[in-house]
């Protein structure tokens, strides 16, 4: 390579590699060491495996961890089953004149914080919120039901954060897929649900990757909906990690269950690729 | 029983208030090459649209091999459609995207192999099966394409100017295969275009469409010898046109200007001051025509040679008019002289001169 290409290319390359270096790697190394060490008796730190050994014996922590990845799951799963038909109804059925302003619409929510999105939620459902003064206005209940605080308005408000993170890879990747692909295998004497699972699918199989990876990391790792939304039992592991970090102080305790959660999160997308035979190059490409 | 494969019946559609197909009536026999030629807007991918069954006519009916498929969606009717783009499924490899049809049929995945194996020798691609569809070139593409609504032995293929995306040595060469190709399966093959060359050397029948209606169907011969009307003369072929007034109509004589008059044929009842179109073909004007034959004579003062190999072309101005006419220029050596500028000597014998 040239001297003046070379030189390019560092230019460009230093702020992404300072970037990953500085933000990225460094916390990260500190954070393992943190975790790998507790305080003896004397106030000394000491290299011990007891923070993680902690996670597998106290059954309150690894439960979370379970609820919290299975929860994360069925966030993304629900996402992708809410998001398909819109993104297949704006790219496919609506003609373009329309498309543009359908997606606009999808967006428009986005352009509020997620705590100003929360709190509307919590506005409408909570006990004396909007549905419940017109479900007690028409006369179809007598005492307000708390909608608030449980498992559902959880994974509800989970889901309503994600989703615009899956519909836009899913209308991307369906504006690539041919009309004329879908009237050939029409033509070849496929039925509407085998086009859907042996062509519609197949082709955007790479957007839904892409969009499910999104959607589960920040779901995983979302602290503020299953903390407003979520009830006394609905426990999500980030609220774990914060009351290592901030209410009990124990730093090394915490840096462990955020290790376990990196560990979780990589584990699970590696699941998930392997299983659809999928690249994450490919995917995110 | 009729030996007839489709038979399309006082066929219209509408979209809003424009009407893309108006009253088609034709049928194609067994094992025939048709073609629909026309320009483009002019109806024929609405046309077999309706014959695929993606969408359905206002009126008329369509019936292949004597049972009328109105109402039948596209995977049920005996019909497959080569689509312009071909459509293959870029995330399957060959013999997955030619069995695609195969495996709806519910046929045992033994015969399934024996077909598509067989399909791929037919079109002169064996051992291409486990070849992913972007490792192909056009001209593969192209006959995968065609074996993978073959396969399904259909009544009818139907081909949406599939050749229009080819450059122009391999659609040459494409036209020949495919009608080699239709000729050695002997399904009957519907062929839309805007090209005529491509209609012409495949077809056994040509429809010319223009404005959501048949002009003309006829052979490829007859249409280039015997256009009916003013815009299949126009549209087959290369033609010379001038804006004339009948002189008189026994013998039919035209005037194209004050001063120059021609011996020529009408095709539809002219008389006597009526304006009318003069078509003359280039390659029917003859160059330096022997003194005593009996032709329409004028000079022609040359402009230019429109060098084309076997299509050279000369185009010239009539007399001092400035009216433009194009003759074709043989190139074998007689005529290397001319230059522009200079004058020429030409005819054109009466009946080579056709009135709309």
């Amino acid at each position: 390579m040239p001297y003046a290409g070379r030189l390019t290319l560092y230019f460009f390359l230093t702020p992404v590699l300072l970037w990953l270096f500085l933000l990225i790697v460094i916390p990260h190394i500190d954070l393992f060491v943190i975790s790998m060490q507790v305080e003896n008796d004397d106030g000394d730190m000491v290299w011990s495996l007891l923070n993680y050994q902690a996670f597998f014996e106290e059954k309150i922590y690894w439960m979370t961890f379970v609820r919290t990845a299975l929860y994360a799951i069925l966030t993304t799963l629900l996402t992708f089953i809410i998001t398909f038909p819109v993104a297949f109804y704006i790219t496919k059925v609506l003609s373009i004149k329309y498309s543009g302003f359908f997606t606009i619409l999808l967006l428009v929510p986005f352009w509020v914080s997620e705590l100003v999105r929360i709190y509307g939620w919590m506005i409408l459902l909570r006990e004396s919120g909007v549905f419940n003064h017109f479900l007690l206005q028409l006369g179809l209940i007598d005492v307000p039901i708390e909608m608030l605080y449980n498992d559902i308005s959880m994974v509800m408000g989970l889901v309503y954060t994600s989703m615009l993170f899956m519909v836009v890879p899913l209308i991307s990747s369906l504006e690539g897929l041919d009309d004329s692909l879908i009237e050939a295998a029409y033509d070849l004497g496929a039925s509407k649900p085998v086009i859907f699972a042996k062509i519609v699918i197949p082709y955007i199989l790479p957007g839904i990757t892409s969009g499910s990876i999104v959607v589960f990391m920040l779901t995983l790792g979302n602290y503020l909906t299953p903390n407003l939304m979520g009830g006394k039992n609905s426990l999500w592991f980030t609220e774990q990690i914060y009351n290592e970090f901030i209410a009990s102080f124990n730093w090394n305790q915490g840096a462990a269950f955020g290790f376990l959660l990196l560990v979780l999160s990589t584990f699970i997308i590696w699941l998930g690729l392997k299983l659809t035979r999928q690249n994450l190059s490919r995917a995110l490409s | 029983m009729s030996e007839y494969d489709l038979e399309v019946e006082n066929l219209v559609r509408d979209f809003a208030a424009f009407r893309a197909v108006d009253h088609v009536n034709f049928k194609v026999e067994k094992g025939s090459f048709f073609s629909i030629l026309g320009p483009s807007g002019c109806g024929k991918t609405t046309l077999l649209r309706m014959i695929a069954g993606f969408l359905e006519p206002n009126a008329g009916d369509i019936r292949i091999r004597n049972e009328s498929v109105l109402g039948v969606p596209p995977n049920l009717r005996p019909v497959n459609l080569i689509f312009q783009h071909l459509s293959l499924f870029p995330m399957m490899d060959v013999k997955e995207n030619i069995s695609f049809g195969l495996k709806r049929r519910k046929i045992p995945q033994s015969t399934i192999d024996k077909q598509v194996d067989s399909i791929l020798e037919r079109v002169g691609l064996p051992e291409y099966g486990q070849k992913k569809i972007n490792q192909l070139s056009g001209g593969q593409k192209q006959r995968v394409a065609i074996a993978r609504a073959l396969v399904l032995e259909p009544s009818i293929l139907l081909l949406d100017e599939p050749l229009g995306a080819l450059d122009l040595k391999l659609r040459e060469q494409m036209k020949i295969e495919l009608k080699k190709l239709q000729q050695q399966v002997g399904t009957t093959f519907v062929y839309i275009t805007h090209d005529q060359s491509e209609a012409l050397v495949m077809s056994d029948q040509v429809a010319v469409m223009d404005k959501g209606a048949f002009e003309q169907i006829d052979t490829p011969k007859n249409l280039y010898a015997h256009p009916k009307t003013g815009f299949v003369a126009n549209f087959i072929g290369e033609n010379n046109s001038f804006d004339a007034t009948v002189s008189s109509s026994d013998p039919f004589r035209v005037k194209i200007n004050s001063d120059m008059e021609f011996n020529a044929r009408a095709m539809t009842g002219l008389s006597t001051g009526a304006e009318c179109q003069l078509y003359i073909r280039p390659e029917s004007i003859v160059i330096n025509p022997l003194q005593n034959e009996p032709m329409n004579k004028f000079s022609v003062t040359v402009k230019n040679v429109l060098f084309d190999g076997a299509n050279t072309k000369l185009l010239a101005t009539i007399g001092d008019t400035g009216q433009e006419i194009m003759a074709a220029l043989p190139q074998d050596k007689r005529f290397d002289h001319i230059q522009p500028g200079e004058r020429l000597n030409v005819g054109v014998y009466d009946d080579a001169c056709t009135c709309f």
